[in-house]
């Protein structure tokens, strides 16, 4: 069609890449993706930046410090399309488990020079700080539901990503529940499906990688993993994982934490 | 050798058989044979799912399932093929797979081409169908446009699903009567088993115990008779069919759940039950229910483009009416609650499904309640509800 190509920005804040390797994990479609767009500003990938303005940023990581709030600003001004992709972006990640304690004694118990440590009590979702056009779950995301999230914007539709339980996932995959037929724990039942029901296939309950999903029940699930035999502080430590400061996981960590 | 008369009339006296297990071998052989695929009941991730089956060797032989609300164990227990009742699966996903491609387009000029997904149909035989699930075929033929039905939803059934009825239409079942009752069995409260009522090619019925393990083979179709001349076989004697009798009567005693007697009238006149938000309190709105219900037919549309979109494609996938996108309508979902949501459910399965499609949604197949992460119980809903009438 002789268009420009959209140009595509990938930007990263407190995390571990994991998410935005996914994007040089899609190998067969990568060369297509750079095809369809221009990728401005990709340090993972690489070292050209191309100044903004950009058509689609892809934001990994929480909110940190104060220079990230800072300049998670700026990127929004400079962005048409802003997508968080993982945990930390869309609910702080691992990281905001820090939200529940003192930072100021981690700093000191952890550092040599805690006056070096420049960093904000908590650790919180992109969407916190400025207005967020997707959020893409996952710890890390699945790369199939990134390259679906590019290709409906790109194509002007909305993305394919339910915020179903985990369940219909492993249903729809003729997995059996393992909480059912093994009684073992999981937290796919208030979880949004996304990964593929990666754990359940190999008899594993669901980590809730992906978040709460769309009107959880979680206090009924507590109630059914203490039927199961986990105690209050199984239960906090569940969903006190990757989504920990997702609003429903919070809740449900501080009814069981002691 | 001649053949004259119906394949039925030729079989010999009251036209039931008995084969061994090296029958059931030969039965396997003989559906493989005329190019079906042998789906059946085989152990797997600890449960008994329906997957292809290359010989017998490959059943349940000595399992059984323990069954109860949130719960599923295996546990060894005697040597039956078909001791176990029924699994997580439902022959749905295969005459009605959880994933259908509709069709693909793609660009072409100004305009676009569409195409029909390749059109072989896959030719099932189905082994171990079980009389609550072949209750739950006949109910998706309605709701399918296969079979006619008076129900309310007949005008608008002018159409056929082509794909589900081309499936159906090309399958063999073989139907087993079921020996034993698992802990949320409740068919026999609705109509629909122990024993299969029909619409099988051929039915059987285990008969192990006192050093014989046989089966009692009935015949439901001409093609089933057919398959059955070339089997091994003796003719069933009338100690034979006793057997078979007592195995099914046994299972009918034994239900682990009833149903109340009419629930379509008791749920329709308790709209507002405060019972509903009990429920709602603990569902989780997972959705299992509705995955694993044999007669749950509810899909949603997804399309597919590729990063040119030059190429889309249009899917067909298993929905619920537990997600909130199901009931969403220009301007927001209108079923936001838990309670409207399992109130829904559990009204159109019992109750509206009636006026709809003329029948019970509901086969008593006791899935939803073995199969929900925290053992919601339909049975218990209904009963609690009727109690509450009683007090007046």
């Amino acid at each position: 069609m002789g268009q420009r190509r959209p140009k595509l920005a990938v930007w990263k804040f407190s995390s571990c890449d994991g998410c935005q390797l996914s994007l040089l994990d899609c190998e067969d479609e990568l060369l297509t993706v750079a095809g369809a767009v221009e990728i401005a500003y990709f340090l993972e990938a690489t070292r050209v930046e191309i100044r903004g303005p950009y058509d689609v940023s892809l934001v990994e990581g929480s909110i940190g410090t104060p220079h990230d709030a800072e300049r998670i600003r700026k990127i929004r001004q400079q962005s048409k399309t802003l997508i968080t992709i993982g945990a930390c972006a869309t609910a702080g990640g691992i990281q905001a488990l820090r939200n529940f304690r003192d930072v100021e004694g981690f700093i000191r118990a952890v550092y040599a020079r805690p006056e070096f440590i420049d960093t904000l009590a908590t650790s919180t979702a992109i969407q916190d700080h400025v207005k967020v056009d997707f959020e893409l779950r996952g710890c890390p995301i699945n790369k199939e539901q990134l390259l679906e999230v590019l290709n409906a914007f790109l194509n002007g539709r909305r993305p394919v990503v339910p915020p179903h339980s985990q369940c219909v996932e492993c249903k729809l995959h003729g997995t059996v529940c393992v909480m059912v037929a093994r009684g073992t724990p999981c937290l796919g039942p208030v979880t949004q499906a996304g990964c593929g029901n990666l754990c359940p296939r190999h008899d594993r309950g669901c980590y809730g990688c992906f978040g709460p999903k769309e009107t959880p029940n979680t206090a009924a699930l507590a109630k059914q993993l203490t039927a199961l035999g986990w105690n209050d502080a199984d239960i906090a430590n569940a969903f006190r994982s990757f989504n920990a400061n997702a609003e429903a996981f919070r809740r449900e960590g501080d009814v069981h934490e002691g | 050798m001649e053949r004259t008369g119906t394949v039925k009339d030729r079989l010999a006296g009251n036209g039931k058989a008995v084969v061994g297990i090296e029958g059931l071998d030969a039965l396997i052989a003989a559906l493989r044979d005329d190019g079906y695929a042998v789906i059946g009941p085989r152990v797997r991730d600890g449960a008994v799912v329906y997957d292809p089956l290359d010989s017998p060797a490959d059943l349940p032989w000595g399992w059984i399932d323990e069954q109860d609300g949130g719960r599923y164990r295996l546990v060894r227990e005697g040597e039956a093929a078909f001791g176990h009742v029924v699994g997580p699966q439902s022959w749905k996903t295969y005459l009605y797979p959880p994933r259908q491609t509709l069709w693909t387009g793609r660009r072409d000029g100004p305009g676009f081409t569409v195409s029909a997904p390749d059109g072989a149909v896959p030719r099932y035989a189905f082994l171990g169908v079980r009389g609550c699930e072949l209750a739950a075929m006949a109910v998706q033929d309605r709701v399918f446009g296969v079979t006619p039905h008076g129900g309310r939803a007949v005008g608008e059934q002018q159409f056929t699903d082509s794909g589900y009825a081309a499936r159906r239409n090309a399958a063999f079942l073989i139907a087993v009567n079921c020996g034993r009752a698992g802990g949320t069995c409740f068919c026999a409260s609705m109509g629909t088993g122990p024993k299969a009522a029909g619409g099988y090619d051929l039915a059987l019925t285990e008969l192990v115990g006192d050093g014989r393990h046989e089966f009692l083979v009935e015949v439901g179709s001409e093609k089933g008779a057919a398959v059955l001349e070339r089997l091994p076989r003796r003719a069933a004697e009338t100690r034979d069919v006793d057997a078979a009798e007592r195995a099914v009567e046994r299972a009918r005693t034994h239900m682990g759940r009833t149903m109340v007697e009419d629930p379509a009238s008791l749920l329709a006149r308790n709209l507002e039950h405060p019972r509903w938000d009990e429920v709602a309190a603990r569902c989780l709105s997972c959705a299992n229910c509705t995955m694993v219900c044999p007669t749950c037919f509810c899909t949603t549309v997804e399309d597919k483009t590729d990063l040119t979109g030059d190429h889309v494609e249009r899917w067909r996938r298993w929905d619920s009416c537990f997600t909130v996108d199901f009931s969403y309508i220009h301007g927001g979902a209108i079923r936001q609650s838990a309670r409207s949501r399992y109130r829904q459910w559990m009204t159109h399965k019992l109750s509206s499904w009636w006026e709809q499609f003329g029948t019970s949604g509901c086969t008593g197949c006791g899935r939803c309640i073995t199969w929900c992460p925290v053992g919601i119980d339909i049975t218990e809903e209904a009963q609690a509800i009727k109690n509450s009438e009683g007090r007046g």
